[in-house]
């Protein structure tokens, strides 16, 4: 069973962010052919603790869930709000205290919303970056939706089209159980005798 | 089991009142801290080693300890922690083995690798060798106490030759060695493959962290051949404020908590208190925490509370250590009642470590 998470930043109820994960997520689901299972993370309810882990280094209980289930994910779809010109502080500050590895060849979905399309770019001058930095691998189709797009038929075949792609993405990667930092840190040490010889 | 207090010496600001020990203020305070560990039943004082602003803690804690140990009977000296990264193993050799004589053998430390980067280059050494720099320092460290006539060569530092280090430690027995950490598994494993003791810092993080590191700990000792992993030599830190009822706990403590440096501003009391070790409240809330601790962590040997940071007064901090010397009188009945605790797993590190 494949493992999709939707991390959504966005802020109000209703919100466009949340509205565009959720098409983004079940258009994957569909395009993917087999059995799925979708976790929605919704950063909102995670804001507090998010300071909080700047503050302290630790999670929360319910922000360690939502970051075991990114880091065990075949598959992530990023959503964020456009906040001056970028992707929002919220949504930046989840990533950000992420486990270092978390997303190692992660398949990533990175969608955005604003006002108007003329911070469409977001996308390739925020988004993919970020992701790339964490070594995911980023869908080649971003999908970002202006307030007017919502009202359009083209954002339905851009959203099929970037779930297409990473269904394709994720079918052809063996499903993989990821190890935490912990285990991870445990497996690249070695043995002692070779850490003494330095 | 013993039972005690660490401090990291910080110079905070008391919220309450506004007002800044001075270095002076702070230092003597740490002195009548001790003492009064002593006289309330402690077991065991232990402080930090300090290099900068806010900290008032010891850059050398032998010049501290040794002062103590001239002015108590019983309690033990320790450190929370020694660098082992930054300081010369040579100089921690002598340092450390000259206290030992100086407190007739009451003493021990703790190695630990520091709070802050910039520590490293203070003492022209490069944060990215940390784990490296543990390791070769403290091989060289044992072999100090063990061996003279010591010929040594290693990355760090320059070679010995014919070298002894002086004193030699009391009687031939080398002061025992603790080796603290929070998440490093190197570490965890540097203390099971001599068969040190190994302490988790535990305070301010949440007890999953603690639980893996000490099961780590506990299966690494036994494969190295130094006993049963339930007999592993593990230390735990606890933090506390405590008040006859848990209410004025609460309302006494809060104030330092909101603003308290590494953990301020962040989660409230409550949050924290559920997600760490830290306790505020009675004198029976603070045992049963305490006790809950072997659920997770199994039988242990040494359990250390910090009571004296963010800017608690001296007058507050010792009114703390009396209530702390009843929870300890207490603690005590409850040695022999034997650690429920889940049978220690080996990690599943793909066959890594052999």
């Amino acid at each position: 069973m494949r493992k999709i998470v939707v991390v959504s930043a966005g802020l109000s109820d209703p919100s466009s962010t949340s509205l565009l994960a959720t098409r983004l997520g079940d258009a994957t689901v569909a395009a993917l052919g087999e059995e799925a299972e979708v976790t929605h993370v919704e950063l909102r309810p995670l804001a507090h603790a998010l300071t909080d882990h700047l503050l302290t280094g630790f999670a929360s209980t319910e922000l360690a869930r939502a970051q075991e289930a990114v880091a065990q994910a075949d598959a992530v779809i990023a959503v964020t709000p456009v906040f001056s010109a970028s992707y929002s502080g919220l949504f930046k500050t989840f990533f950000d205290v992420l486990e270092t590895g978390s997303l190692d060849g992660t398949t990533v979905l990175v969608g955005a919303t604003a006002g108007t399309a003329r911070h469409s770019l977001v996308l390739e001058h925020a988004l993919r970056p970020l992701f790339s930095y964490l070594h995911a691998v980023v869908v080649p189709t971003g999908v970002f939706a202006a307030s007017e797009d919502f009202g359009g038929t083209d954002l339905e075949r851009r959203i099929e089209r970037a779930a297409g792609e990473l269904a394709t993405l994720v079918a052809a990667r063996p499903e993989t159980a990821r190890l935490d930092q912990f285990d991870r840190d445990l497996a690249a040490m070695g043995d002692f005798e070779d850490l003494l010889r330095g | 089991m013993e039972y005690g207090i660490f401090t990291v010496g910080d110079v905070t600001t008391d919220p309450t009142t506004g007002r800044t020990p001075s270095e002076h203020q702070r230092i003597k305070d740490t002195v009548a801290l001790a003492l009064k560990a002593e006289e309330v039943g402690l077991d065991v004082f232990a402080t930090g080693e300090h290099h900068n602003p806010p900290f008032a803690a010891p850059a050398n804690p032998p010049v501290l300890l040794a002062h103590i140990a001239a002015k108590t009977e019983r309690i033990k000296l320790s450190t929370s922690t020694t660098l082992i990264t930054t300081n010369d193993p040579v100089r921690i050799a002598e340092d450390y083995a000259y206290l030992q004589h100086l407190a007739d053998g009451r003493m021990d430390l703790m190695l630990g690798r520091g709070n802050t980067g910039p520590v490293y280059p203070w003492f022209g050494k490069d944060i990215r060798e940390g784990i490296g720099l543990a390791i070769e320092n403290y091989a060289l460290l044992h072999k100090l106490w063990r061996e003279e006539n010591i010929d040594w060569q290693g990355k760090y530092r320059t070679p010995l030759q014919a070298f002894t280090s002086t004193p030699r430690p009391l009687d031939g027995t080398p002061p025992f060695v603790w080796h603290g950490s929070i998440r490093s598994p190197e570490i965890a494993e540097q203390a099971a493959y001599y068969g040190d003791g190994f302490f988790s810092n535990h305070i301010f993080w949440p007890a999953e962290h603690t639980a893996r590191m000490v099961a780590l700990y506990r299966a690494r000792f036994e494969h190295y051949g130094h006993g049963k992993a339930e007999d592993a030599i593990v230390g735990l830190g606890g933090q506390v404020y405590l008040a006859r009822n848990s209410q004025d706990a609460v309302r006494e403590f809060r104030p330092y908590f909101d603003v308290a440096p590494v953990y301020g501003h962040g989660p409230s009391l409550e949050d924290f208190m559920e997600q760490t070790p830290l306790t505020v409240g009675s004198p029976q809330q603070v045992i049963e925490r305490t006790l809950s601790f072997k659920e997770y962590a199994g039988n242990y040997q040494r359990q250390l509370f910090l009571v004296d940071h963010a800017g608690m007064p001296l007058d507050k901090v010792l009114a703390q250590l009396d209530l702390l010397g009843e929870v300890v009188a207490e603690l005590r009945k409850h040695e022999d009642q034997p650690a429920v605790v889940e049978p220690v797993e080996t990690p599943d590190t793909e066959g890594s470590l052999r």
